[in-house]
């Protein structure tokens, strides 16, 4: 405790004079000193032998290391919190196995472009090549999947390549980047002086739009009738929402966003029609087909959103605008393709439109405005008409529940299947940052330790993580994470029986052969206890709220599993490689005794 | 860092649909892994690449690639961008628009006794082509130019019977005063 504040001290001390003064250190300080220098304060992750060095020069530093169970959940605490947070998340792990557990964390911050550090230890550099104990070329294998790496073989590398790494997670798209530190480089002394200034925010930043684009942007939109904006993670990572907001107020433009775009634009604004795509409401999909003109923005046109390529949006001019010009007439080719930053981007084009005077108003989309809120009063009505009746707990039923006891306020954390989907057709966002889940890759078991990440970043406000029991199991033992470290989390294990996402494609698709999907769990509420955490069971529709206050009263964590109707399925469902008009809707008789039989004979499979 | 400035690009029918070799020339930084990382993009991303060379350049530090591909005008864009964005790629320029000068080496082992070597000499005289070991029963030719002249002096010694060839790859450099890539930008 003592050195820490030592520590701290001499950090002020040293921000005080300049030019800064160079001292001599071991590589290992190296790190601690440009984490230091990057304001990190919170890290995670697990040691291992060529990583020692480092660990042993922690308890010098003013940096607060949250130990892990495994590594990827290392990873995903870090996408977590840097998806909470904006900044960038680091993570510690020593060679081989260590590293190697990474890996699918690393893809998904990669996939979602997320910004992350991993250091993780190497072997000494004379052993290099020699297949050495737990050596890996982890540089080699996650070329593909990181934004950049390093390999640091000498102690005066390791602070350039971990201060270039940081500056590379942070700028343009974002991404992980990963930093390998052969031990001997951890050991070796070398001069480290802080740098003078501090570190520039964004070195990628491509140039603003000139103003040739932002009018012909601006020419399109006025010769449109029906405008539509597709929303998507890039208007949440350029801090772009109040920009969007703007642009759409004086506009009239209605919005349908990704899944990772969500929050962008509050959910109760009324030009906000949800996620669009495969499990998007029928009048957002409706809307996307209809439209005259595609504005998207901070998007990649991923599959999941599209569907069948060559009918999608068929009708529209299309604009793209997107900080990463690979994505540019990538999946769709569009009339207007603009490398920007979409919060720069968006400043302009509201800039220009205020200029215009009156060239712009919403009230120009009426008719637009009408047909949209025609095809959603239709679409809903369809949904209440299929409401199952049988009075079953449902998964959508803790998900609205939870948005209503919640006040649609909480950090809503998910894992991946059909929870994922319901949480994102019910739990409506007001916010950027507050939903996290995990998109490009669809990584189960990315929920708690991404809650847990996110937690440590806003220690404000409620943390809900909603994971499936499939999902849940695959990274269970980070409750014990989350004991240790005294998180105030809550978790809604939405206990179906089964793989659900997986069985509903097989109840679809393959003709009901449930084939490895019906997954056997532990008891949720024991294993939960066992960890020390607050554990509730909730198996009827008016027990949800009671046992979510419950869980919200108490300050440290919580679980609460639901047991919930097994076959339930995501509707509306666009089949994979089908145009985004053709969902299947809920039947409307499907959910009657029929079904309900068939549920109870498969719960003993439980 | 090198930054593609903001443009505005319509897409027009016609040449975007042909496939045809497309020429790139980038500058890359002259450090350990950086061909892996460019040969990792072009097979994860599935480009048709028809050769591949890279080595030093008067600059310290630095080296030069010369990739030449397969494929349609959108795809060149998205090469383009890709490789762009690889942190230890300089500077890209494709230059299949350009005027510019493109040339590869071979070395060619062509089964030729005493008897025919007169022939096969004046053959190589028309391709500016060089002998440069002469063995009782085979010699060694060098040949340097465009790839298409390479791919014709194969062509009339192949009846000779050849032992071996290899090929170094297109190199390219754009012609005029100021070359397209003579100037990496930082
Ligand atoms: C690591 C990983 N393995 C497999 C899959 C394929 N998969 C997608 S959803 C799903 C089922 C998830 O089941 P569960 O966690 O119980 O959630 P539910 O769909 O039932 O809500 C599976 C197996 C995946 N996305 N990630
Ligand atoms: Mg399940």
């Amino acid at each position: 405790m003592q050195a820490k504040s030592e520590a701290k001290q001499q950090r002020s001390a040293a921000g005080d004079s300049q030019p800064k003064a160079t001292s001599e250190r071991a590589g290992a300080r190296v790190v601690w000193e440009v984490l230091c220098e990057e304001a990190v304060d919170v890290i995670f992750g697990y040691p291992g032998g060529a990583i020692m060095p480092t660990y042993d020069a922690l308890p010098e530093y003013p940096i607060h290391h949250v130990l892990v169970r495994h590594e990827q959940s290392a990873a995903h605490m870090a996408d977590g919190y840097a998806r909470a947070t904006g900044k960038v998340g680091v993570v510690l792990a020593t060679s081989g196995p260590g590293a190697t557990n990474l890996v699918t964390g690393i893809t998904n911050a990669m996939l979602d472009s997320v910004g992350i550090v991993c250091i993780t230890g190497q072997v000494a550099s004379n052993l290099l090549g020699s297949d050495a104990f737990q050596e890996t070329d982890l540089s080699g294998v996650t070329l593909p999947v990181t934004k950049y790496n390093f390999l640091a073989t000498r102690a005066e590398e390791v602070a350039p390549m971990l201060r270039k790494a940081f500056q590379l997670a942070r700028s343009g798209r974002r991404g992980p980047v990963l930093v390998e530190i052969t031990k001997d480089a951890q050991m070796g002394i070398t001069d480290y002086a802080a740098p003078d200034m501090s570190p520039v925010v964004d070195t990628q930043l491509p140039p603003p739009p000139s103003a040739e684009a932002t009018d012909a942007i601006l020419e399109m939109l006025e010769e449109a009738e029906r405008p539509l904006i597709l929303a998507g993670h890039g208007i949440i990572a350029a801090e772009a929402s109040v920009s969007l907001r703007e642009f759409v107020d004086k506009t009239g433009v209605p919005v349908a966003s990704t899944l990772l775009g969500l929050g962008g634009l509050p959910a109760s604004h009324p030009r906000a029609l949800g996620m669009l795509g495969m499990h998007g409401e029928a009048w957002t999909n409706q809307a996307v087909q209809h439209a005259d003109l595609i504005l998207a923005f901070g998007m990649r046109f991923d599959d999941r959103v599209t569907g069948k390529l060559s009918t999608f949006a068929r009708r529209a001019r299309k604009v793209h605008v997107d900080i990463d010009a690979a994505e540019l007439n990538k999946n769709v080719k569009v009339e207007l393709p603009l490398q920007a930053d979409i919060g720069v981007a968006l400043e302009q084009l509201n800039a220009r439109i205020a200029a215009s005077k009156g060239r712009f108003t919403p009230w120009r989309l009426n008719a637009w405005h009408e047909e949209i809120e025609a095809n959603r009063r239709a679409a809903q009505d369809h949904s209440t008409a299929s409401e199952p009746t049988d009075g079953q707990l449902r998964a959508r039923d803790v998900l609205r529940a939870l948005w209503e006891v919640t006040a649609g306020d909480a950090t809503l954390v998910t894992d991946v299947g059909q929870h994922q989907m319901w949480a994102a057709q019910c739990y409506r966002l007001e916010q950027p940052r507050k939903l996290i889940t995990s998109g490009g890759l669809g990584t189960m078991g990315f929920g708690l330790p991404a809650g847990i990440g996110a937690r440590m970043g806003r220690p404000k406000g409620e943390v809900w993580i909603v994971a499936g029991d499939g999902g849940f199991q695959m990274t269970a033992p980070e409750m014990t994470t989350a004991v240790q470290e005294g998180l105030d989390i809550n978790i809604a294990v939405i206990n179906n029986g089964y793989l659900g996402m997986v069985r509903q494609w097989q109840e679809m698709f393959f003709e009901k052969r449930y084939i490895s999907t019906p997954i056997s769990a532990p008891d949720f509420v024991l294993l939960a206890q066992a960890h020390g955490l607050k554990a509730f069971r909730v198996t009827s529709r008016d027990e949800i709220k009671p046992a979510m206050e419950a869980a919200r009263a108490e300050p440290g964590p919580t679980l609460v599993e639901f047991r919930v109707e097994q076959e339930d399925a995501v509707y509306p469902m666009v089949p994979p490689g089908k145009s985004i008009e053709e969902m299947i809707r809920r039947p409307k008789d499907a959910e009657g005794g029929d079904d309900s039989e068939r549920s109870s004979q498969n719960r003993g499979e439980r | 860092m090198t930054q593609q400035t903001a443009r505005i690009e319509f897409n027009g029918a016609g040449e975007a649909a042909e496939t045809r070799h497309r020429t790139f020339v980038a500058t890359l930084e002259d450090s350990p892994g950086v061909l892996n990382r460019v040969s990792s993009l072009v097979r994860r991303r599935k480009f048709n690449i028809v050769s591949l060379s890279v080595g030093r350049t008067h600059i310290h530090g630095e080296s030069r690639m010369t990739l030449v591909v397969d494929c349609d005008a959108d795809t060149a864009r998205q090469l383009e961008a890709h490789l762009r964005k690889l942190i230890c790629v300089l500077d890209v320029q494709d230059i299949s628009h350009e005027p510019c000068l493109l040339r590869d080496l071979a070395l060619v082992r062509l089964r030729v006794g005493a008897r025919e070597r007169m022939e096969v000499f004046q053959l190589l005289e028309v391709f500016q082509a060089r002998v440069i070991d002469v063995q009782p029963t085979s010699m060694i030719i060098e040949v340097t130019g465009d790839p298409t002249r390479i791919e014709g002096l194969a062509e009339v010694l192949r009846p000779y019977g050849i032992e071996e060839m290899v090929q170094c790859g297109a190199v390219a450099i754009t012609t005029g005063t100021s070359g397209a890539a003579a100037t990496p930008i930082r």
